[in-house]
C-alpha cells in the first residue's frame, strides 16, 4: 500500500515564551488536522518525538483521549525522519489508513550538552571538554576543506544563503538577511566555524497526518506521496560524532547509505529532485551532505554554491525554507520541519520562498549523533 | 609532592615511566580500537587482546574550541580563566586515529599532517589536591 501525506501543520519556529512545547505540538497537530479535514478521533494511530519538552504522547492530554495508540520516539536529531518511516511502515503493513507523525521541542540556549554514559562512552570524554557536536562538525569540514578545496567564503556563503531563504519564510526564527562579510567575522565557535554558520537549539513543532494512498483523495486535492523512506545507523570506518577512536579505512556514513537506499526504493535518481532539504547543522553539514547524497561530486560544491545554484531560484534549490540555520533546531521537530516544507513546495504553496517551475520530486535528509540518517522522497 | 591518579583507569599505562594510550585489538580481523573494548565493532567478535598504541603519528584533522563547554565539562576552569583548546584526531601508524586534546590552541601553528606525539600531563587538580592527568598531541619534530 502507498502512503500519502494528506496534512500538515507547523507552528513557528524561534523562541515562544507563551507555549510550552507540548502546547507547540498540539499546536501543529491542529492546523495539520485541519489542514486533511479530520478530526483526532478519526486518527488510528500516532508515532512522536521530543527531546526536552517531555513525552510527545502526552499530546493526548491536549488532542483528546481517545484511546490510539501513540508511540514515542527518539533518535537524535533524525526523530522526526524516523517518526515519519515509522508511521509509513504501518500504513504500508495494511494495519492502518489514517495515522498522525508530530515532533516538538522547547530547548535552553547555547550548545546541547550530551550525557557521555547515554552513549556508552566514559566520563573523561566530557570532563576533557570533547562532548560536542559542534568539534565534530568542524573536525568533519576542516578535513574536508583540505581535501576537496573548498573556501572559507563558499562557508559563509551558505549561510547567506541560508538567512536570504529565512527571510522569505514566515515561520522561520531568523528574518534577518545576514551579510558574508558579517558571517565569517562573527565570533569564532569552532575553527573554521563561526557562530553564524551554526543552527542553534530553538523551539517548534510540526505535524503531519498520513493516509494510504487509496484514501487520499478522500482528504486533499494535493496528496503528497512518499516514494522513499529509509533510516540508516553508522557502519564500521565512518567518521562520526562522539567518537573517541576511528578506524584507518573509512567507510561510507550513514547519509550515503540511507540516500542510495531512498533512491532505490523511489525508482528515481539525484538529478530527479526539484528541491531538496539537507541537513546542515552547520554550513559544513549543508555543503558535504551535498555529495553525500548524491547531488554532486565531492569538490563540486565550490563552484555551485559560488555561482547560486544552491539558491531558491537555483538548479538544486538547497534548504530552501531557511533550513536548520535560519530555523534553529528543535530536535524533535526539525526532520518534519523538512517535509512540511517540500510538502508546501509540491502543492505550490510556499510563498515567497516558492521554488519556480512546478517541482514534482522533493528531497528530505536528515543526520545525528551518534552517526544516523534518515531520508525522504516526496512525489506530487 | 602531590598525588597524581589517571583520569580514567585502563585509558593509558599508569603510573609507568613511558607511558602509553591503551587500546584493544581484535585478533580476528586484526581492528584496533581505542579506548579498550570488550567486543571488536568491526566484526562483532570478542576475541580482543589489549596492546599499547604508538605514541607517535600525524594529525588527521583538528579544530579549536572557543567556548566553555556546560557539563559534563570538568576541568577546574571558570568563565573568567577558560582558555580555548585544540581537539584532533591523530592517526597512529598500524592502530586507529584517536581522538585528544592538543596541546597547541593557536590555529596558525596546527596543519592536517603534522607530526605530533601523546604527552600525559596535569589536568586538574582535585579539591583533595590530587593532580588528575589526562593525554594530549602535542606538535613533535
Amino acid at each position: 500500500m502507498d502512503v500519502a501525506i494528506v496534512g500538515i501543520g507547523i507552528h513557528p519556529f524561534g523562541r515562544t515564551p507563551s507555549r510550552s512545547g507540548l502546547q507547540q505540538g498540539a499546536f501543529a497537530a491542529r492546523l495539520a488536522l485541519q489542514d486533511a479535514g479530520v478530526e483526532w478521533k478519526d486518527i488510528q494511530f500516532a508515532f512522536g518525538g521530543s527531546a526536552s519538552s517531555g513525552s510527545a504522547d502526552a499530546l493526548v492530554n491536549e488532542l483528546g483521549l481517545t484511546g490510539l495508540p501513540f508511540i514515542n520516539v527518539a533518535n537524535g536529531c533524525a526523530t522526526g525522519g524516523s517518526s515519519l518511516i515509522s508511521a509509513y511502515n504501518a500504513i504500508k503493513s495494511g494495519e492502518y489508513d489514517l495515522g498522525l507523525v508530530a515532533g516538538f521541542d522547547k530547548h535552553d540556549r547555547g550548545a546541547f550538552n550530551a550525557d557521555p554514559k547515554e552513549l556508552g562512552l566514559g566520563e573523561w570524554y566530557g570532563e576533557v571538554g570533547m562532548m560536542l557536536t559542534t568539534q565534530f562538525f568542524a573536525m568533519k569540514i576542516q578535513k574536508y576543506m583540505n581535501d576537496y578545496n573548498i573556501s572559507e567564503n563558499t562557508l559563509a556563503k551558505v549561510a547567506q544563503k541560508s538567512f536570504i531563504n529565512g527571510s522569505r519564510n514566515p515561520n522561520a526564527w531568523r528574518t534577518e538577511p545576514i551579510g558574508v562579510e558579517e558571517i565569517a567575522n562573527s565570533m569564532m565557535v569552532n575553527n573554521p566555524l563561526t557562530k553564524f554558520m551554526f543552527c542553534s537549539p530553538s523551539e517548534g513543532g510540526v505535524a503531519l497526518i498520513l493516509s494510504s494512498a487509496d484514501k487520499a483523495h478522500t482528504y486533499t486535492d494535493t496528496p503528497v506521496y512518499l516514494r522513499g523512506a529509509t533510516m540508516k545507523s553508522r557502519r564500521f570506518g565512518s567518521f562520526e560524532v562522539f567518537a573517541p577512536s576511528q578506524a584507518l579505512q573509512q567507510v561510507d556514513g550513514p547519509t550515503v547509505d540511507a540516500s542510495k537506499a531512498a533512491f532505490e526504493m523511489a525508482g528515481v535518481g539525484p538529478r530527479d529532485i526539484d528541491v531538496m532539504q539537507l541537513q546542515d547543522t552547520e554550513v559544513g553539514a549543508e555543503i558535504m551532505h551535498m555529495a553525500e547524497n548524491g547531488f554532486c561530486e565531492h569538490g563540486e560544491q565550490e563552484a555551485l554554491i559560488q555561482s547560486g545554484e544552491t539558491r531558491i531560484e537555483g538548479s538544486m534549490p538547497i534548504n530552501t525554507d531557511g533550513g536548520c540555520i535560519a530555523n534553529g533546531e528543535p530536535i524533535g521537530a526539525s526532520g518534519l520541519r523538512q517535509v512540511y516544507e517540500n510538502v508546501l513546495q509540491l502543492r505550490g504553496q510556499a510563498g515567497d520562498h516558492q521554488v519556480p517551475d512546478d517541482p514534482k520530486l522533493a528531497y528530505t535528509h536528515v543526520y545525528g549523533a551518534p552517526g544516523i540518517s534518515a531520508v525522504t522522497i516526496l512525489q506530487r | 609532592m602531590s598525588n597524581q591518579v589517571p583520569i580514567a583507569e585502563g585509558l593509558f599505562t599508569w603510573p609507568s615511566k613511558n607511558p602509553a594510550l591503551l587500546g584493544s585489538r581484535c585478533q580476528d580481523c586484526g581492528i584496533a580500537t581505542f579506548p579498550v573494548s570488550e567486543s571488536c565493532s568491526a566484526c562483532s567478535g570478542q576475541n580482543v587482546v589489549v596492546e599499547e598504541l604508538p605514541g607517535h603519528g600525524t594529525l588527521w584533522t583538528w579544530t579549536i574550541q572557543q567556548f566553555m563547554p556546560k557539563t559534563p565539562y570538568k576541568s577546574g576552569e571558570t568563565p573568567e580563566t577558560f582558555e580555548p583548546y585544540g581537539v584532533g584526531y591523530v592517526e597512529l601508524p598500524g592502530g586507529v586515529r584517536v581522538e585528544g586534546r592538543l596541546t597547541e590552541n593557536d590555529p596558525a601553528k596546527l596543519a592536517i599532517g603534522m607530526n605530533m606525539e601523546v604527552v600525559f600531563e596535569p589536568y586538574r587538580t582535585e579539591e583533595n589536591g590530587d593532580e588528575v592527568i589526562s593525554f594530549f598531541f602535542r606538535p613533535a619534530a
